[in-house]
């Protein structure tokens, strides 16, 4: 259960940024190949809110597709998992999205 | 205000969704141009305030509310924990200590590989040992009755190691220079795939009690591991396991994977494993 960890960072993060003021809104991303279960940082995220600047902010989440690009054929394909097999038969496939992990933005009063 | 140039977001500025298909131009991107005072032009666009067409989960409108201020922050999560690594990183490269991070689901036979590697090559080069658990010392005590020195790290509820207990681990343990420093992770497949702590390698171990399709089952894991060793070869007389079939499914998710076949027990396969250790000091 990474996401509590992560889930405080996040309202560390914010509390750090806001300065006092309260906080309306937190955009995160969250990649869909990265791991972490946005349903899980829900679920966290009011409890770790609970007495800062952050609670009863809105948690928007937005969660990229996975994406990925063989190395031998440079192809890109769609990922479900952070692994693949290329049409051309690679499973030499970086992965260049899905893996995201970060807090865009927020919004204070 | 904006974070990135200091200007205002005004009434005028439409606001437009983020994190959609890299490939589509958002209909009312608010791309503008700023002079600064020093002649410099920034372009920049204003991620959402107001994510009107944005497919979020989750977002409710307030009407009628002012609007609020907007820092644009780009920040990962992971950043902490691996700055801290970073850190550990250098403190071990300064001191020619070769870190692995062995990570397994409990049973695997980690610390019985441990133990068993200590014996045979300590007399060659200083192995130390952090151990990772949530409880007891029990695993640590396995390891020290080597005569190796070893610090138990419990975790408590925490179902992974992170870089900062093993910063406060390694100012503790004090592993000596040009030592192979062993951290045996908390029994997980999920959650030590996403925390570096500043090791040089991952190393994933299965044993061939447990399911040949875990690397799929646990592919973050396996994907962020250079090395699989596979233990317990002495049981697959007793056990349905697929040597054959486990190994490709594990290089499927990592076509680059290192793969060893062991038994502490019967002592197979255990010098390839020694070789590769050696060749990494």
């Amino acid at each position: 259960m990474h996401e509590l960890g992560i889930t405080q960072t996040i309202v560390a993060i914010a509390v750090d940024h806001a300065g006092g003021a309260r906080v309306r809104r937190i955009a995160l991303e969250i990649g869909q190949l990265s791991a972490v279960m946005p349903e899980a940082i829900r679920f966290c995220f009011d409890v770790c809110a609970q007495g800062t600047v952050v609670e009863g902010a809105t948690l928007e989440i937005l969660e990229p597709s996975g994406l990925g690009q063989c190395r031998q054929c440079g192809q890109r394909l769609a990922l479900s998992q952070p692994f693949g097999v290329c049409p051309c038969g690679s499973t030499q496939v970086d992965i260049i999205q899905g893996q995201e992990l970060n807090l865009k933005e927020m919004e204070i009063d | 205000m904006c974070v990135t140039c200091g200007c205002s977001d005004g009434a005028q500025t439409t606001y437009t969704p983020v994190g959609l298909d890299r490939g589509e131009t958002p209909a009312a991107a608010s791309t503008h141009t700023h002079r600064l005072a020093d002649g410099t032009l920034v372009t920049h666009t204003h991620a959402p305030v107001h994510p009107a067409a944005a497919p979020a989960q989750g977002h409710h409108h307030r009407p009628g509310q002012p609007q609020g201020t907007h820092l644009s922050l780009e920040q990962n999560l992971l950043a902490k924990n691996d700055l801290i690594a970073a850190q550990n990183r250098g403190w071990l490269r300064g001191r020619r200590i070769t870190a692995l991070n062995l990570v397994s689901s409990p049973g695997a036979g980690k610390t019985t590989l441990l133990v068993k590697t200590i014996q045979d090559l300590q007399g060659e080069f200083p192995i130390a040992v952090i151990e990772g658990d949530q409880e007891t010392t029990q695993d640590a005590e396995r390891i020290a009755a080597t005569g190796c020195p070893t610090l138990q790290v419990n975790t408590g509820t925490g179902c992974h190691l992170e870089a900062a207990m093993i910063e406060r681990g390694l100012e503790q343990l004090n592993p000596p220079p040009q030592s192979l420093l062993l951290i045996e992770n908390v029994g997980n497949l999920v959650c030590p795939a996403l925390f570096d702590l500043g090791e040089g390698a991952k190393v994933a171990m299965l044993s061939v009690t447990e399911g040949e399709d875990k690397p799929m089952k646990y592919p973050h894991l396996f994907r962020a591991s250079q090395v699989m060793v596979l233990t317990k070869l002495d049981l697959l007389p007793y056990v349905r396991f697929d040597v054959d079939r486990c190994c490709s499914y594990a290089r499927q998710v990592n076509p680059d994977l290192i793969i060893f076949q062991v038994s502490a027990v019967s002592g197979v396969g255990l010098e390839a494993w020694y070789d590769w250790l050696r060749a990494q000091r």
